[in-house]
């Protein structure tokens, strides 16, 4: 970017601040020995056009909207339209949660996004041995239809766009919200919105899994394949580093996992007969925004610029919108504190910055009490008003990427991008991620960062302000603090209980095996059949159940 | 004698998989020299208890983020109890509310280590713990 003579001009001034520093360093020495960003990556004292001498401005960066997209997946990005403000929540049951919701788009938040109870998650009905202790409490237990459509009472589908978090049900809960759909007369086609339907960060990171990776991985093709046809404004999946972070990894390792996945679910689909260029608009993903801002920022530019070159030379996609990485973000619950809770909201704004100066598309703000418990609805509040603070007043988004030209960020995005890299390349000579995973290299390198990471804040080379540092006596708080009422659990198995009397049991039966009978042919899509279930009332544990006996439930392989 | 290597169980309870918390605290006590078995996810109380009989272990603990502790601490401890193994220490950490840790305590659990805990303290306070049962074991 920069000429010959220039470069020189530069090189040589730098020597002379150099001598400068050498003195100046000699009276008074720099606080650390080695500076490096929060992942580890070395960071030198002062960047200039030296460190971003091969930078092509039109091939590396281009302009918004336009390949490899480092600036931005639109041509004119927040100063067309902003992200849009999508705070995950939900909780107990299908009743209080469209409450929240309702109170939520009533303050002004663009997009739903629900979280579900753990057994629904791993497709236990709440009556279930397994779901005992666990209905309602990280989410909204969904059992039937009929939850689901006391969930979205009142809310038109067609004017909502609905993120949902469910992985290895994905297919049934999607099956619900489109029959939830048709009873408000709304087409499918008219239907928007995301299910995370990412299985390969449960095995490394989350946890929320079911069926062992390759019976998945059809129940994942077979929605990329109907959405196509069907369901076209959905996103199929959200491939997700969010969750690979809060377990400890790097940006680099969380962009290189994320992308990792990525490549495999392409792959996936590819195998399938599915085509890139068509299924690839569909696919979203969703990162994490942590605590080093401008590492972040670096880290959402240099994956955008690495999947666009991924989908274009190793998939050979043409089409512009299946190249563009378009991600959520969560700001990082990790790096919330239960010590000085309030410090949070700095945190989480910092966090919210870096995502919105990284290009993202929809974001979360996490709240400031979640360290404690569930966040109540003033800290919900504050969470969503960080967000449009930083929409209207900031200023930020009159123009677009404007960190870019920056030597350091610049140099950090193609670090990031690099170091990303080396480690696709090294999954890649392992077999691919499905192998990578199985035999625990992923997990390891999370698990390894993460021990580090805590080493450090021991050791006090990380400071954690009111932690390690800046602590304060506190005071046992009579802070409020959300709690999930206990007769949730057994109102939810009463309502079972009454629809299992109440529905056509014949026609359950007859849609099971239906489901059984696709399961055990690849050739018939999962999906259709799915969907009748779901509308003759059968329960989400009903048809989980008949896929665990056809695909075999995952057993964790245990690292340490 | 306190010859024995410091035996524990560091178990996930539940349907929650957030497991960087138990990963990270069952390395720490591995590397201050105690034997750990740490279970993986999806452990029912039963489970637990039957590992922490089966593996003759000095200590239990628990992680749980899901909001669900009260349960499966009351489980693990009640169990515990039936199998006559009362004397094993049971003590945990995660998101757990501080208003419930005096309820928490009352149930039996010995401690309840919050975010933000350092490993260095818990390895302290596990030995102690250690130290106090073997020696009203002898006594």
């Amino acid at each position: 970017m920069f000429k010959e003579e220039e470069l020189e001009r530069i090189s040589k001034a730098r020597l002379k601040y150099e001598e400068g520093v050498k003195k100046a360093t000699q009276r008074y020495p720099e606080r650390k020995s080695t500076f490096t960003t929060s992942g580890g990556v070395p960071v030198e004292r002062v960047y200039t056009p030296e460190n971003v001498k091969d930078l092509d401005y039109v091939k590396d960066l281009g302009f918004p909207g336009e390949y490899p997209y480092t600036r931005g997946v639109q041509p004119t990005m927040y100063r067309g339209r902003l992200w849009t403000m999508r705070q995950y929540a939900g909780y107990a049951s299908a009743d209080e949660s469209n409450e929240r919701y309702k109170y939520l788009l009533e303050q002004g938040q663009t997009g739903l996004s629900v979280a579900f109870d753990l057994p629904t998650q791993i497709g236990y009905d709440s009556d279930h041995p397994m779901a005992r202790g666990e209905v309602g409490k990280v989410g909204v237990a969904i059992d039937s239809l009929e939850d689901m459509e006391i969930l979205f009472d009142g809310i038109p589908l067609d004017r909502v766009s609905t993120s949902m978090t469910i992985n290895a049900p994905a297919s049934i809960l999607l099956a619900m919200y489109i029959a939830v759909g048709e009873k408000q007369n709304i087409p499918m086609d008219k239907l928007s919105g995301t299910i995370q339907n990412d299985i390969l960060k449960e095995y490394i990171a989350r946890g929320t899994y079911i069926f062992p990776p390759k019976p998945s991985m059809r129940l994942i093709t077979d929605i990329f394949e109907f959405c196509s046809k069907h369901v076209p404004k959905w996103n199929t999946i959200s491939i997700s580093g969010y969750h690979i972070r809060e377990a400890g990894s790097t940006a680099v390792q969380e962009v290189a996992f994320t992308l990792a996945d990525g490549i495999a679910y392409v792959e996936a689909a590819v195998k399938k007969g599915l085509d890139p260029d068509v299924f690839g608009r569909r696919l979203s993903f969703f990162f994490n925004s942590h605590n080093d801002f401008l590492e972040e920022i670096a880290k959402f530019r240099a994956a955008r610029r690495l999947w666009a070159k991924i989908m274009k030379e190793r998939f050979g996609v043409t089409n512009p919108s299946a190249q563009k990485l378009r991600f959520h973000t969560q700001t990082a619950g990790c790096t919330l504190t239960a010590q000085q809770p309030e410090n949070n909201i700095v945190r989480v704004t910092m966090q919210a910055l870096a995502a919105v100066l990284g290009g993202t598309q929809s974001l979360h703000t996490n709240s400031f009490d979640e360290a404690l418990a569930l966040p109540t609805e003033d800290s919900v509040r504050i969470a969503l008003r960080t967000q449009q603070i930083i929409a209207y007043e900031s200023g930020v988004t009159s123009t677009i990427d404007p960190l870019a030209g920056s030597y350091y960020l610049e140099w950090l995005t193609s670090e990031i991008e690099r170091r990303a890299q080396e480690y696709l390349d090294k999954i890649d000579e392992m077999g691919g991620m499905l192998v990578a995973i199985e035999r625990g290299y992923v997990q390891q390198q999370i698990q390894d960062s993460a021990y580090a990471y805590q080493k450090a804040i021991e050791n006090e080379e990380q400071i954690v302000v009111g932690v390690n540092k800046f602590q304060i006596e506190e005071k046992g708080t009579s802070r409020e603090i959300l709690k999930v009422d206990p007769s949730v659990g057994e109102k939810q198995i009463a309502r079972l209980k009454a629809l299992k009397e109440r529905r056509d049991n014949v026609k359950v039966k007859e849609t099971l095996e239906e489901i059984r009978e696709a399961a055990r042919d690849e050739s018939i899509n999962l999906m259709p059949r799915i969907l009748d279930a779901v509308k003759a009332y059968a329960t989400l544990g009903e048809v989980c159940g008949v896929l665990r006996e056809e695909f075999g439930e995952y057993k964790e392989n245990i690292i340490l | 004698m306190d010859e024995r290597k410091i035996r524990v169980i560091v178990a996930k309870p539940g349907l929650d998989g957030h497991d960087r918390g138990a990963k990270v605290v069952a390395r720490a006590l591995r590397d201050a020299g105690m034997e750990v078995i740490y279970t993986g996810l999806r452990q029912t109380p039963e489970q637990i208890v039957a590992t922490a009989i089966q593996e003759d272990v000095d200590a239990v603990g628990l992680s749980i983020l899901s909001g669900a502790h009260e349960h499966y601490f009351r489980e693990v401890i009640e169990l515990l109890k039936s199998e006559g193994a009362e004397d094993i220490i049971v003590f945990g950490g995660g998101v757990i509310p501080e208003g419930d840790v005096p309820s928490l305590k009352a149930m039996g659990v010995k401690a309840v280590f919050g975010p933000g805990t350092s490993t260095s303290e818990i390895v302290e306070w596990l030995k102690n713990a250690v130290h106090e049962r073997r020696t009203k074991e002898h006594v």
